[in-house]
């Protein structure tokens, strides 16, 4: 049941990635792209055991009043620069989604590679019932830049 | 054309996936399981995040809501016309919050940072006219309960959780060092003691009774002991420092029942936890400790009991009454909330525990006595669980009172040796 989900899942996720690859990128065929979401997930997930899991849960979930779902929320497949922040920075208490308040704090996860984040937020956007882009190393990148 | 019909498809397959997560049984459909003799009866539901709950000696119940509900943060469930059912329910009070109790006359329930009290007159709070016992108590969200309970002396307990897994530089980031000393004992990380009647008293009027407790939610005076009881959660993390294979990291620190016998006792919080596989208090990692080395915990205080790691005991009660059988009198009920800390391994808790007492001490290892209210096997994360005990009251009639926070339930559970 899991693995028909999970193929239902990335179908239109690939599409996506695909017709919205800008104009004047390199040109990958669909299968490396297709290959290389897929890559990315099963690397992102690896991560997410590793450290995101604990707290996030296993279906990502959350808990009650201290950590905050990954279900389909603003957070998860909106701004991708919050996104990387967050998994940057860290943050202290009081997180608010959908009129839910989260109490714990999330330690800075800035020790992982900009291929470890990009893996592991690709994962979480994608997975969980969340459908969003993926998050490439070179944004990753940048935003570390800007927030340095 | 193909497009829309493979994302409607997909549409319809999330929408299952995430249905069977949080769905995984409806609520009335969950079987409370209870030791022969005992029958339980639901006589509230879908009241709001029902935190502690306390029953007056006329039978009107008392709750108190994590957030307020249409504005209200406190309940009054009452059977007006005698009928064994709850018929008028009225809710006061404009802020949310976890303690709530009642003693000579009064209705005390507390925000996260503050304790109110309302007059009982004939059985009827004033509610117009609350009244400020203690303002100005640490909110940093985390660990921001504040439970109470009174003594028999004219004083009140309050809860200060510390806003903190271990007291960190760093909160929660694995291998960051404690602080030493660790300055949040100074404004929490343990339990105050305040006068009952005394209106406009601040954080400093307060005598630190107890510290050295990272976070307690149940909290009793035992009036058998003359003592106040705790039941601390432990901290979360051990297991990401690998003293042991995970089967036996997810099972600590132990969730601990403290005895406060003297006020000033130290139970340890940040520098020490439980290890109950060999009784004793152990360094923390954060303070150079590999979960066998005592070093500075050897002077601090030691449970009365160890329950698994990360279980959440949010309730503790002393049984006074008569109706449950012999063995339960002057006993603890511990209503747990179950865990969300233990991966890789399944969470656990979610039941009402029992510890029988003799003579003041427990006089035999703790035991189930309601369990089930997850509604399924193999809860791998807290939300797929249906209900979360949280708070625990006893009746006029020595009936025993359970609340949920998940889904706003609350369960009477007689005795009736059938």
């Amino acid at each position: 049941m899991r693995v028909f989900v999970f193929v239902w899942l990335l179908i239109p996720c690939l599409v996506k990635a695909q017709a919205k690859k800008p104009a004047g990128t390199t040109s990958k065929t669909a299968s490396s792209s297709a290959n290389t979401l897929k890559n990315s997930i099963t690397r992102g997930h690896a991560v997410y055991t590793q450290y995101c899991l604990t707290c996030h849960q296993a279906d990502g979930s959350g808990v009650p009043n201290l950590n905050p779902p990954l279900i389909r929320t603003k957070w998860t497949l909106g701004s991708k620069t919050v996104l990387i922040e967050q998994v940057l920075k860290g943050s202290s208490g009081k997180v608010e989604i959908d009129g839910e308040t989260f109490n714990n704090s999330m330690p800075p996860l800035a020790s992982l590679t900009d291929q470890q984040i990009a893996d592991v937020l690709t994962y979480v956007r994608n997975n969980f019932g969340n459908k969003a882009s993926i998050v490439t190393p070179a944004e990753v990148k940048a935003v570390k830049a800007k927030t340095k | 054309m193909m497009m829309k019909v493979v994302f409607f498809f997909v549409s319809i397959v999330l929408f299952s996936a995430t249905d069977l997560i949080a769905q995984s049984q409806s609520p009335d459909a969950v079987k409370i399981n209870l030791p022969v003799g005992f029958t339980t009866e639901v006589i509230g539901k879908n009241l709001g995040r029902a935190r502690h709950i306390a029953v007056n000696s006329n039978g009107d119940v008392y709750i108190k809501l994590d957030r307020p509900r249409n504005g209200k943060g406190i309940l009054r469930l009452r059977d007006k016309n005698r009928d064994g059912k709850i018929d008028d329910t009225t809710s006061f009070g404009d802020y949310g919050g976890t303690g709530i109790a009642i003693k000579n006359g009064y209705l005390y329930a507390s925000s996260n940072s503050a304790v109110y009290r309302y007059k009982l007159n004939n059985n009827e709070p004033d509610t117009e006219h609350p009244e400020t016992i203690v303002s100005g108590l640490l909110d940093r969200g985390q660990h921001n309960s504040k439970s109470i309970t009174l003594d028999n002396n004219g004083n009140i307990y309050v809860n200060i959780g510390a806003p903190s897994n271990a007291c960190q530089l760093q909160d929660r980031a694995t291998g960051a060092p404690g602080q030493d000393p660790c300055p949040l004992l100074d404004v929490s990380g343990g339990i105050w003691q305040f006068k009952a009647d005394k209106t406009g008293q601040k954080f400093e009027d307060g005598v630190r009774y107890a510290t050295g407790i990272r976070n307690t939610v149940g909290l009793d005076w035992n009036s058998a002991t003359n003592t106040l009881f705790a039941m601390q959660h432990g901290r979360d993390g051990l297991q990401d420092y690998h003293f042991f294979p995970d089967s036996v990291s997810v099972e600590l620190p132990a969730e601990e029942m403290l005895e406060v016998s003297k006020a000033g006792d130290n139970f340890g919080w940040p520098y020490c936890f439980y290890n109950q596989f060999i009784g004793k208090k152990v360094l923390n990692p954060e303070y150079g400790g590999d979960a066998k080395t005592v070093g500075r915990c050897e002077d601090v205080k030691l449970p009365v009991m160890a329950f698994p790691g990360h279980l959440a005991p949010n309730a503790i009660l002393f049984y006074t009454g008569n109706q449950f059988p012999e063995k339960y009198r002057n006993g603890a009920f511990i209503a747990f909330h179950g865990s969300w800390n233990r991966a890789p391994l399944e969470q656990k808790g979610f039941f009402v525990a029992f510890v029988p007492f003799k003579n003041g001490k427990p006089s035999g290892n703790w035991e189930m006595f309601a369990t089930g209210f997850a509604g399924r096997e193999n809860v791998t994360a807290p939300n797929q669980a249906v209900f979360r005990p949280c708070g625990l009251a006893q009746g006029p009639d020595g009936s025993l009172y359970v609340t949920d926070d998940a889904k706003g339930y609350v369960w009477k559970i007689n005795f009736t040796g059938k």
